[in-house]
């Protein structure tokens, strides 16, 4: 009984400083049916998010193609071989090194090219600047079609379609611009004040550029590295398109070769895809906050 | 004339270190977007396709045998026979296409991040598994839903223990397209819930309490001090979101391949035109690659004009 009275009082307390007759609460403080709607939404949410992820991986262990028709049997016979086959018979590692040598590419290249404009833009308003900035901004909106043709006729009176450089000046395209977008974003927080200190002590602007900001800006550009080349690995359209044999494949064409329109090996990709996944996914955690604010930062600023 | 070039002489000693600086991407852009971009532009004013281009089989080069036609293929798109089928069928399902998909992204994006931004147990550890359809590649993961989707698959399982109709997702037009929005919008939800996470927690918590003072209901504080307060962070992830999903390639390529031409957006579409079908019709994918520029261009410039007559400046 003793308790029932110690509540009640304890309710009237609270109800006290809030005379609308709703319960008192601390700020961003939530009630009980608050909280475990919030928990359960976002469980449900984590939930649909991991499915078909977990669910890849589940198809993976089985070993007959058709397995995914009968996941229930997937439990008694749940083996690696479909890994030990891929990883032996299949060209996986001829994908893997194509991919890495077109994304590290297009990235290596990226950086290195879009870096002083990136400070240019950021620091310097030259005549033609947002005429320049437009020109950026546009780069990113091209759609796959409006390149592909040409670029399919350039490379091939080049003799470059079907080979590593075709496709990285192909990425170059794209990566290039949007690497100078992402690194004036950084360099815009980078304080002035440095600049001028670096122009007072009679360094010329390229001198305060190579000396006192680039070593500042590490961060932004190993940013804008990881960017472009997740971008280059995950891309499909043009990889798809020019790179002709199968073992210049990149990983996003490999993928498709184990459906075809006469078989599908859906337990071969579906282990494939799981290799595949792991390495990219667990580089993604290790970048993705300042990633994030990578494309943010680059964001706040006109 | 003399104060034109002295003034040119001057800015040019002034801003000679900006021009050096952006040089290497004014080159790599004129080389590797520029050139390409009047050559395609070129390519839509004549009827190239991969029969009478210049090719080399073997030994043997064929020289190029295509002529100028001038606006036809513009024409004969837009307007020409069965223009309705090829293009205008297209262009209304990449519309309706863009629409949903964003409006899905921003309102499933923007739920979660309120969600997230509460003072919540285990708030990292659902942030971290909410972005994993941003962390694990697009083409690995529109595989996994496939098999999801695919006659027999799980869902259909599902949907047939609960006796719920069990459409034909990957043949039936329709569901197609219910498919593609379904697996876009899972794939493009986390990066819309991170920046609008990154923009909620940049808003000043002394507004919150202002409001709250005033006697603001948790519906007003958010329409008048949330909404506002993600204005410039929403109205550039809208603007990405917008370009990235009319331009999404992979989602609807890997989900159908060429098997399903009444969901094709437009990029696929043209995509299917050039390189999809035999004979590659060179002309009429480029056309279409041009016109989905132009669109994009157009609508970006309304939006910058419509932002600034808001008063705001596009975040990017």
């Amino acid at each position: 009984m003793s308790t029932t009275t110690v509540e009640t009082s304890a309710e009237v307390r609270e109800a006290r400083p809030a005379p609308t007759g709703r319960r008192f609460r601390r700020r961003g403080e939530q009630s009980m049916a608050g909280k475990l709607v919030s928990h359960s939404i976002l469980i449900v949410a984590s939930l649909i998010a991991l499915f078909p992820i977990v669910w890849l991986i589940f198809l993976s262990l089985g070993p007959d193609k058709d397995d995914y028709l009968h996941p229930g049997g997937i439990w008694k016979k749940m083996t690696f071989t479909n890994y030990s086959f891929v990883l032996r018979h299949t060209e996986f590692f001829d994908w893997l090194k194509s991919s890495l040598i077109v994304s590290l590419g297009t990235t290596v290249i990226g950086v290195l090219i879009a870096a002083t404009t990136g400070y240019a833009v950021s620091r310097m308003r030259f005549p033609g600047y947002r005429k320049f900035m437009w020109v950026l901004l546009l780069t990113q909106m091209f759609p796959v079609a409006v390149l592909m043709v040409p670029m399919y006729q350039i490379l091939s009176d080049l003799e470059l379609i079907d080979s590593y450089l075709g496709l990285i000046l192909v990425y170059c395209s794209t990566a290039v611009p949007y690497c100078a977008w992402l690194l004036k974003g950084y360099f815009d927080t980078i304080p002035f004040e440095i600049d001028e200190a670096g122009r007072v002590d009679g360094l010329t602007p390229f001198g305060t550029f190579a000396r006192l900001i680039l070593p500042l800006a590490k961060p932004g550009l190993a940013v804008a590295a990881f960017y472009s080349f997740l971008t280059a690995f995950g891309e499909v359209a043009f990889a798809s398109t020019f790179m002709l044999s199968d073992t210049k494949y990149t990983f996003a064409v490999g993928l498709q070769t184990f459906v075809s329109e006469h078989d599908a090996q859906r337990n071969l990709m579906a282990a494939t895809a799981v290799l595949i996944a792991i390495p990219v996914s667990a580089f993604f955690y290790l970048v993705q906050k300042n990633l994030v604010t990578g494309l943010t930062a680059g964001g706040t600023k006109g | 004339m003399t104060v034109v070039v002295q003034r040119l002489k001057r800015g040019y000693q002034k801003h000679w270190y900006a021009y050096a600086m952006i040089t290497p991407v004014a080159v790599v852009l004129g080389v590797l977007v520029l050139y390409p971009l009047v050559y395609g532009l070129y390519l839509t004013l004549t009827d190239a396709n991969s029969l009478n281009t210049a090719r080399t089989i073997g030994v043997n080069h064929i020289d190029a045998t295509y002529k100028f036609i001038g606006l036809d293929n513009y024409k004969d798109i837009l307007f020409g026979p069965t223009s309705y089928d090829r293009f205008w069928s297209h262009f209304i399902w990449t519309i309706v296409w863009t629409a949903l998909c964003v409006a899905l992204h921003y309102t499933i994006g923007l739920g979660l991040a309120l969600l997230l931004n509460q003072k919540l147990r285990g708030r990292t550890f659902y942030r971290l598994v909410l972005i994993l359809p941003w962390a694990v590649p697009t083409f690995v993961t529109v595989f996994g839903w496939r098999f999801m989707l695919a006659d027999g698959g799980i869902i259909n399982s599902f949907l047939h223990t609960l006796h719920l109709p069990t459409p034909d997702w990957l043949e039936d037009t329709f569901w197609q397209r219910f498919a593609a929005i379904m697996v876009n919008t899972w794939c493009g939800v986390p990066f819309m819930m991170v920046s609008l996470l990154g923009g909620l927690q940049s808003i000043d918590t002394s507004l919150y309490e202002a409001a709250e003072m005033d006697g603001a209901s948790a519906w007003q504080r958010f329409r008048f001090v949330t909404l506002p307060g993600l204005r410039s962070v929403s109205s550039t992830v809208v603007l990405l979101g917008i370009i990235w999903t009319f331009n999404q390639f992979a989602v609807i390529f890997l989900l159908f391949g060429n098997t399903a031409p009444d969901a094709q957006i437009l990029v696929t579409w043209a995509y299917y035109l050039g390189f999809g079908q035999q004979p590659r019709d060179f002309a009429q994918s480029a056309a279409y690659g041009m016109l989905l520029l132009a669109i994009l261009i157009v609508f970006t410039s309304f939006y910058r004009r419509w932002l600034n007559r808001n008063e705001q400046q596009l975040a990017i």
